[in-house]
């Protein structure tokens, strides 16, 4: 009884949360703008969310055997990417054109570069790129919530100078848009949750949201309707937030966040697309190496910053 | 309320031995030594085997500065010299004792002095001989940390009173049961080192320490006895951290608290410099918190340094049945131990039994940048890229993010999501920098 008791390097206790528990409070935080589609939009809606979240997971799970990998769909981060992907797609996006962008997002943008935290690209947001760029009418044919109807998004119409949908409509998500970026109301309490469980921090959605709020005013804009309107909500809390490829510090992700904002408005004011969340934080992905070598946290008796 | 930048929250699980007075243990009869108890240079065995010895004769010293020397804990004689096992996992030349029937009484007292009666040399001198080490679990003789360079104003000491460590009780106890002793042995240091202040830094789960250690400071003759409360966190007992917390005052990286006009010391210690001022008793004792959920009966235990931990844990009513895993010092920084044929040293603040139940099976995956270690590293490293460039061997960015810095509190790692050891990292970092330093 003297002997092999169990060793190991210290600490010997660790908070709860891992990466698995993580994930699993992020799916379900996104099980509110899920429904929130599954109303306006219809079982259809729930359907396409289903589809490409068995896709994403499948396709890591095939791909982490093909390529000899430990299989670590219990993870969740598959789950998460497939349900983003869903949430930024059109409800009436052919099935299979969606699960080409769940395999794309897996397999393309996190597989082969490494996996689960090495990926440089928010997965769900460059495979919503690959089918823009692939299947440009499917990917921008808006329907509106109340007949069903194929009709314009409200930044296309703002863009075209036509009336857009009252507040009210935006923030509870009666207005065209992808499944997930309609209710904000939606998106609000799904970060609540996720805020409130210490997941995600303010830095990177106070800075998109203010400076594309700022911005806008500062342009001649209605503020409160580029808020309210297009990807810009999910985006800032579930994208640029997301852990992988935005900086480590807050001070990087406040700056990754300003650099979010100012390429939403240029590209939603001055760009050939009405919507430009999803271009800004790919690029502000690419940035997120840069950010991170140059702004550290402050040494403890350290006489300056460096680097 | 005062505290330093960043850090954790850990539950404090101290409740198990937090209101248990001290006892004393039984006299063992057997006791190991290892010649190395100090954060420094190891003593020299200065008794031969067969050597009959008094309790608290000297049996090792040395002629380098930073070291200390090593006391008979109890009367007998000396039947082995030689390496043998110990918490820290590497076998270490030790001197064994024996009790015998015909032991020598104790070695004759040192007069009855009062430290205000001494001068700084005096202090310095009676500190060495008596073997003190800091007692919070680092180590560092304490005569060195007294004796700061002449071109070193020291201002301030203080006396260190957190306890940060979850689980530790033993300085908890001695702010309520020796508060007379701590403030002469910190008025000792402050005379030592020439400050005016002595501050007490007391995280505030301790409200009780807070109260008495007040009450004390209040009816004291010594002047400048300020004791302050601090927002409980971890590492606050980190000497840099305390400092910070109560002064503000930043010890440069890479320099030491002196380099800032202050002297550290924890209580425990400061017990251990008035007991040898006043009565020339050396280090062969120390205060030691028995406890976790695999130990029947949790105690705080006055022992002997060289004392098995069996013999310790048996006088604790022993392990139960699911006891899996058994921990020198906190659960934060201590060191697993597969044994319990190892003896209690100079450093064993505590002897923490978790069941199996408490031990996490922690499997390390893969970095999600989720960037908690940062927010916790309390020295502001980035513990994330430290560990992704420890594991590529790119030693000069492990350099240049600054691994030297590294206190090795556990903050990170205790964080980590994906459960990455990554303050081991760096302690194999750190060693591989000074092999490298020494090569070159």
């Amino acid at each position: 009884m003297l002997m092999n008791f169990e060793t190991s390097v210290s600490p010997h206790v660790r908070a709860r949360d891992d990466v698995q528990s993580i994930m699993w409070w992020v799916v379900f935080s996104l099980l509110f703008p899920i429904a929130a589609a599954t109303w306006f939009f219809g079982f259809k809606a729930l359907l396409l969310v289903v589809f490409t979240t068995v896709a994403a997971v499948l396709a890591e799970a095939a791909f982490q055997r093909i390529v000899g990998k430990p299989i670590t769909i219990r993870d969740g981060s598959a789950a998460v990417t497939g349900i983003l992907l869903a949430l930024v797609l059109p409800p009436t996006l052919p099935l299979w054109m969606a699960g080409i962008g769940a395999v794309a997002a897996v397999v393309l943008v996190k597989g082969l570069f490494g996996g689960l935290g090495f990926n440089i690209f928010n997965p769900a947001l460059a495979a919503r790129a690959i089918l823009l760029a692939s299947w440009p009418v499917a990917m921008t044919t808006w329907t509106s919530p109340i007949d069903s109807l194929t009709t314009a998004s409200p930044l296309f119409l703002a863009k075209m100078h036509q009336a857009v949908p009252d507040y009210l409509s935006l923030f509870m998500g009666s207005r065209a848009g992808s499944l997930g970026e309609t209710s904000v109301l939606a998106i609000l309490i799904g970060a609540g949750i996720l805020y409130g469980k210490k997941i995600i921090d303010w830095p990177a959605p106070t800075a998109f949201i203010g400076s594309v709020a700022l911005l806008t005013a500062i342009l001649g804009q209605d503020p409160l309707f580029h808020v309210l309107s297009g990807g810009l909500l999910l985006g800032a809390f579930f994208m640029a937030t997301d852990y992988v490829t935005a900086p480590v510090t807050t001070k990087g992700r406040f700056i990754f966040g300003l650099g979010c904002g100012v390429i939403t408005v240029l590209i939603r004011l001055y760009g050939g697309f009405p919507e430009g969340v999803n271009y800004s934080i790919l690029i502000m992905n690419m940035l997120t190496p840069v950010i991170d070598t140059y702004v550290r946290p402050r040494l403890f008796g350290g006489v300056k910053k460096h680097g | 309320m005062k505290t330093f930048p960043r850090g954790i929250h850990v539950g404090h699980k101290k409740e198990a031995t937090q209101s248990l007075p001290i006892c004393r243990a039984a006299l063992p009869k057997r006791v190991v030594l290892p010649l190395q108890q100090n954060l420094g240079v190891p003593a020299e065995a200065i008794v031969k085997v067969g050597d009959v010895v008094a309790e608290g004769q000297k049996i090792a010293d040395s002629a380098k500065f930073i070291s200390a020397p090593i006391h008979a804990p109890i009367a007998g004689k000396v039947t082995r010299i030689e390496k043998l096992p110990t918490a820290a996992g590497v076998p270490v030349q030790s001197i064994v004792i024996e009790a015998t029937e015909d032991a020598p009484a104790a070695s004759p007292a040192g007069d009855r002095r009062f430290w205000k009666d001494l001068d700084r040399d005096a202090i310095r001198k009676a500190v060495r001989e008596a073997g003190i080490v800091g007692l919070g679990g680092a180590t560092f003789p304490a005569h060195v940390k007294l004796s700061p360079p002449s071109e070193k104003k020291i201002d301030v000491v203080i006396i260190n009173g957190c306890e940060c460590e979850p689980y530790l009780t033993v300085d908890h106890r001695l702010m309520l049961e020796r508060p007379g002793d701590i403030l002469s042995g910190a008025g000792a240091i402050a005379r030592a080192v020439g400050a005016d202040r002595i501050i007490l830094g007391i995280e505030n789960n301790k409200p009780d320490a807070i109260r008495t250690l007040s009450a004390e400071a209040k009816k004291s003759t010594i002047p400048g006895v300020e004791v302050i409360s601090l927002k409980t966190k971890y590492p606050q007992g980190g000497e840099k951290m305390l400092i910070k917390a109560i002064l503000g005052r930043e010890v440069p990286s890479g320099g030491l608290p002196m380099d800032v006009g202050v002297v550290v010391h924890n209580v425990g210690t400061a017990v251990a410099i008035a007991e040898a001022l006043e009565s020339g008793k050396p280090l062969i004792e120390r205060v030691v918190t028995v406890t976790g959920s695999g130990v029947r009966n949790p105690k705080n235990l006055l022992i002997r340094i060289g004392t098995s931990f069996a013999e310790v844990i048996e006088q604790c009513g022993g392990l139960t049945e699911d006891a899996a895993k058994i921990i020198m010092g906190g659960p934060m920084t201590g060191t697993a131990v597969s044994s319990l044929d190892v003896p209690v040293v100079k450093a064993t603040s505590s002897i923490l039994v978790l069941a199996k139940r408490d031990v996490g099976d922690f499997a390390e995956g893969s970095c999600i940048r989720c960037g908690r270690c940062i927010r916790a590293c309390p020295v502001g490293l980035m513990p994330n890229y430290l560990a992704d460039f420890t594991k590529i061997k790119n030693w000069e960015r492990v350099e240049e993010y600054r691994v030297a810095d590294c206190i090795e509190c556990g903050c990170c790692t205790y964080g980590c999501p994906a459960r990455i050891f990554l303050v081991q990292y760096f302690k194999v970092a750190k060693r591989e920098l000074q092999l490298r330093k020494a090569v070159c």
